[in-house]
């Protein structure tokens, strides 16, 4: 044969897994939920900013993995370590609260933070869209590095909160603690978020400038507010994301660790239509099970980006707004 | 605001001088300013023989791979100035295309690669064409998006293809490939001329190949092409209204920025002798960004600048280490504050013989339009 032929025909390039995926399907899809409620918490911190600002917030997911790192330094304060803790269910619950609260205020001032240093400038001078990417893209770079400097480039040392234990079966396939924990909390914040966005004074204001930020500011909504709220939103929620985060991979604390991941969750937010809340959720779900089943499809954990990826450009292809279409305005008519 | 009127006539004579020679030097014909330009090539040719001693990055890093690598920059920062540049597309996947030229190289010319053995050099062009064809692959679905979604998806995508270095055996990971190829041709002693250890001859190759490309992709600019980029960038839907096509000529930018792109791979894959996988992450496509953006987005000279500037300072001053990154990300956020267009601005200008009946006809020099995607917008800076 020829040799060009062999070099393609072996399996080299290429392996299908079907019978792991037949055999795994329920598993990944629990899990796949599971990652997809983080995905789509981070998510939803793209989709508010670009659904006010137009601009993709490049440096989210820094915004992100700065939360992640409180949430290691609250717990290693509190003893938790790379070891299953025996504590009680009560003050387990009260020491990742707290790390929860410490992670969402220090993503949340540093999305602030964000938005003061990098983009206020040049919303001032009225700066061209491409600036605001590339400065966003400039921003998550400092970041990144900023704590490589402090911390050198390898991961921290693994936190477990808790060892998964299987709480009851679905279709042949274990759903630990752990998975029910991340959905369920997950959901009740994006259901908080919601309801805030579409039911309260600030929330209006936020849809309001997503609409027509000129016209919001002429009915008198403070619209560097808003913005300002916008990106604290955003923080809050990917702060807890990184609680969740941890939670799920106890040593994912490193200065790069947030930058992949928050690739995932802007696909997803793009996947559900950007700058719609409710798309980021079905978004994030969609390209955690994607991910999870080409993942076991494929053979190899890098795949689930691969895959992702190559779902979300099929998508905006037929359709470029996305799923649900993208409107922050029209969240609730 | 009495410092600023102070402050304003010093500018106004500064920029009037530089403004004068730019003048004088555009008013020359073409033949002329290539002579001008001569020496300066000669002088760029010598750099690793003379081994300046200010500029030197020696003990650290041997000087002539360092210009090398500067050189291997330098042409990767002309073929992301045709996307990013003249076309206006934010492209954060320049890597991946850098990565499949590296591949093709070392695909077809490693011992370890299973592929038919070619000459180095004729993975050159294949390389070319082979990145070519990634950029339509890739261009065809996502240069219909709008802009920001182009800069995500093409992001995916070098992250897909370092990916896929990784996962798929054929490509063979962090193993990698070594013994790759290198031109023809031994010196007296029999070692071969273009070895891993001895950057000069590899430099003088990346420097010519440069030449070539540059007028190459200054021909283009100066063309329809070139003219139809511009007014993309500057407005796609005027472009469109005016009824230049605009997702092909957007695809041409792709493609072609992705053949220069894949071209410097192969180029770094030869001198380096080994492929791995392991450079090739995003951070490697926010630094030509920086480059690109750093010398002045659109302007060849400014960012062929800002790729030596960018690739240079880490090698002289190396105990920036990996906090290069972190440098230039500031620089990034500074750059779009203070001077968004870049050391040296964006600028389209006449040909010659245009220029002088420009001249003829409104009796001053062409007025240079300095606006770029990256300028502040005039007017209502509210």
């Amino acid at each position: 044969m020829h040799p060009v032929t062999v070099f393609l025909a072996d399996n080299s390039w290429i392996n299908f897994d079907v019978s792991a995926f037949k055999e795994l399907f329920w598993n990944n899809t629990f899990d796949g939920l599971a990652y997809g409620a983080i995905y789509s918490l981070i998510a939803m911190g793209y989709t508010l900013v670009y659904g006010v600002l137009r601009l993709i917030n490049f440096a989210h997911s820094e915004v992100f993995i700065v939360g992640a790192y409180a949430v290691f330094f609250t717990l290693s304060f509190l003893g938790f370590g790379p070891f299953d803790p025996q504590i009680s269910v009560l003050s387990l619950v009260g020491d990742l609260l707290l790390a929860c609260i410490a992670a969402m205020l220090v993503s949340g001032v540093v999305a602030v933070l964000l938005e003061r240093i990098a983009y206020r400038p040049l919303r001032r001078r009225n700066a061209p869209k491409l600036a605001f990417l590339i400065t966003a893209i400039g921003a998550s770079f400092a970041i990144q590095y900023l704590i490589e400097l402090w911390r050198g480039p390898s991961a921290e040392q693994a936190v477990i909160m808790f060892q998964p234990q299987p709480v009851f079966t679905v279709f042949g396939a274990n759903i630990s603690n752990q998975q029910i924990t991340i959905f369920v909390a997950a959901i009740l914040l994006m259901v908080v978020t919601d309801t805030f966005i579409n039911r309260t004074r600030f929330g209006r204001g936020i849809r309001a400038v997503a609409q027509d930020p000129d016209t919001a500011t002429l009915m008198g909504v403070n619209k560097e507010r808003v913005i300002m709220l916008t990106f604290l939103i955003g923080g809050l929620l990917a702060g807890a994301a990184s609680l969740f985060y941890i939670m799920k991979v106890p040593a994912g604390v490193q200065y790069n660790g947030g930058f992949n991941l928050g690739i995932q969750a802007f696909a997803a937010a793009v996947l559900g239509g950007i700058g719609n809340i409710r798309g980021a959720l079905l978004g994030g779900m969609l390209i955690g099970l994607i991910g999870n089943y080409g993942q076991t499809l494929l053979g190899a954990s890098q795949w689930s980006q691969v895959i992702a990826f190559i779902a979300l450009v099929v998508i905006l292809m037929f359709r470029p707004t996305g799923i649900l279409g993208e409107s922050l305005g029209r969240a609730r008519v | 605001m009495t410092a600023q009127t102070q402050t304003e006539p010093v500018r106004q004579h500064q920029e009037s001088s530089i403004r004068r020679f730019r003048n004088w030097w555009n008013s020359l014909p073409r033949p002329q300013q290539w002579v001008g330009v001569l020496p300066i090539v000669v002088l760029i040719y010598l750099l690793p023989v003379l081994n300046p001693p200010g500029l030197t990055t020696e003990p650290n890093v041997n000087f002539p791979i360092s210009m090398y690598h500067a050189a291997v920059l330098v042409l990767v920062a002309i073929g992301l100035n045709v996307v990013v540049g003249q076309a206006g597309l934010l492209d954060l996947g320049y890597v991946g295309f850098y990565a499949i030229g590296a591949y093709v190289a070392a695909l077809f010319t490693s011992k370890d690669s299973m592929l038919h053995k070619l000459p180095y050099l004729a993975t050159l062009p294949l390389a070319m064409v082979v990145t070519m064809f990634f950029g339509l692959i890739l261009g065809t679905p996502t240069l219909r998006l709008r802009g920001d979604y182009l800069a995500i998806v093409t992001l995916g995508f070098g992250e897909i293809v370092r990916l896929l270095a990784t996962i798929i055996p054929a490509l063979r990971g962090t193993v990698g490939f070594s013994g790759i190829g290198h031109p023809p041709g031994t010196q007296a002693d029999g070692q071969p001329i273009f070895s891993v250890s001895n950057g000069t001859p590899w430099y003088w190759l990346a420097v010519t190949i440069i030449i070539v490309i540059l007028l190459f992709v200054g021909n283009l600019e100066r063309s329809r092409v070139g003219r139809a980029w511009v007014a993309i960038r500057e407005d796609e839907d005027a472009a469109q209204m005016m009824g230049v096509p605009t997702f092909t000529f957007k695809l041409w930018a792709f493609a072609i920025g992705a053949a220069i792109g894949g071209l410097s791979g192969a180029l770094f894959a030869g001198q380096n002798g080994f492929q791995n996988n392991q450079d090739f992450g995003v951070n490697f496509s926010v630094l030509y960004l920086c480059a690109v953006i750093l010398g002045g987005s659109g302007n060849k000279v400014g960012v062929m600048i800002g790729a030596f500037i960018v690739s240079y300072i880490p090698d002289r001053f190396n105990f920036l280490g990996s906090q290069k990154y972190l440098v230039f990300g500031v620089a990034l956020i500074v750059l779009m504050i203070f001077r968004p267009q870049g050391l040296l601005g964006a600028r389209q200008r006449l040909l010659a013989r245009g220029r002088t009946a420009y001249l003829r006809l409104v009796g001053k020099p062409e007025q240079l339009s300095s606006d770029s995607a990256l300028t502040p917008e005039k007017g209502g800076g509210a």
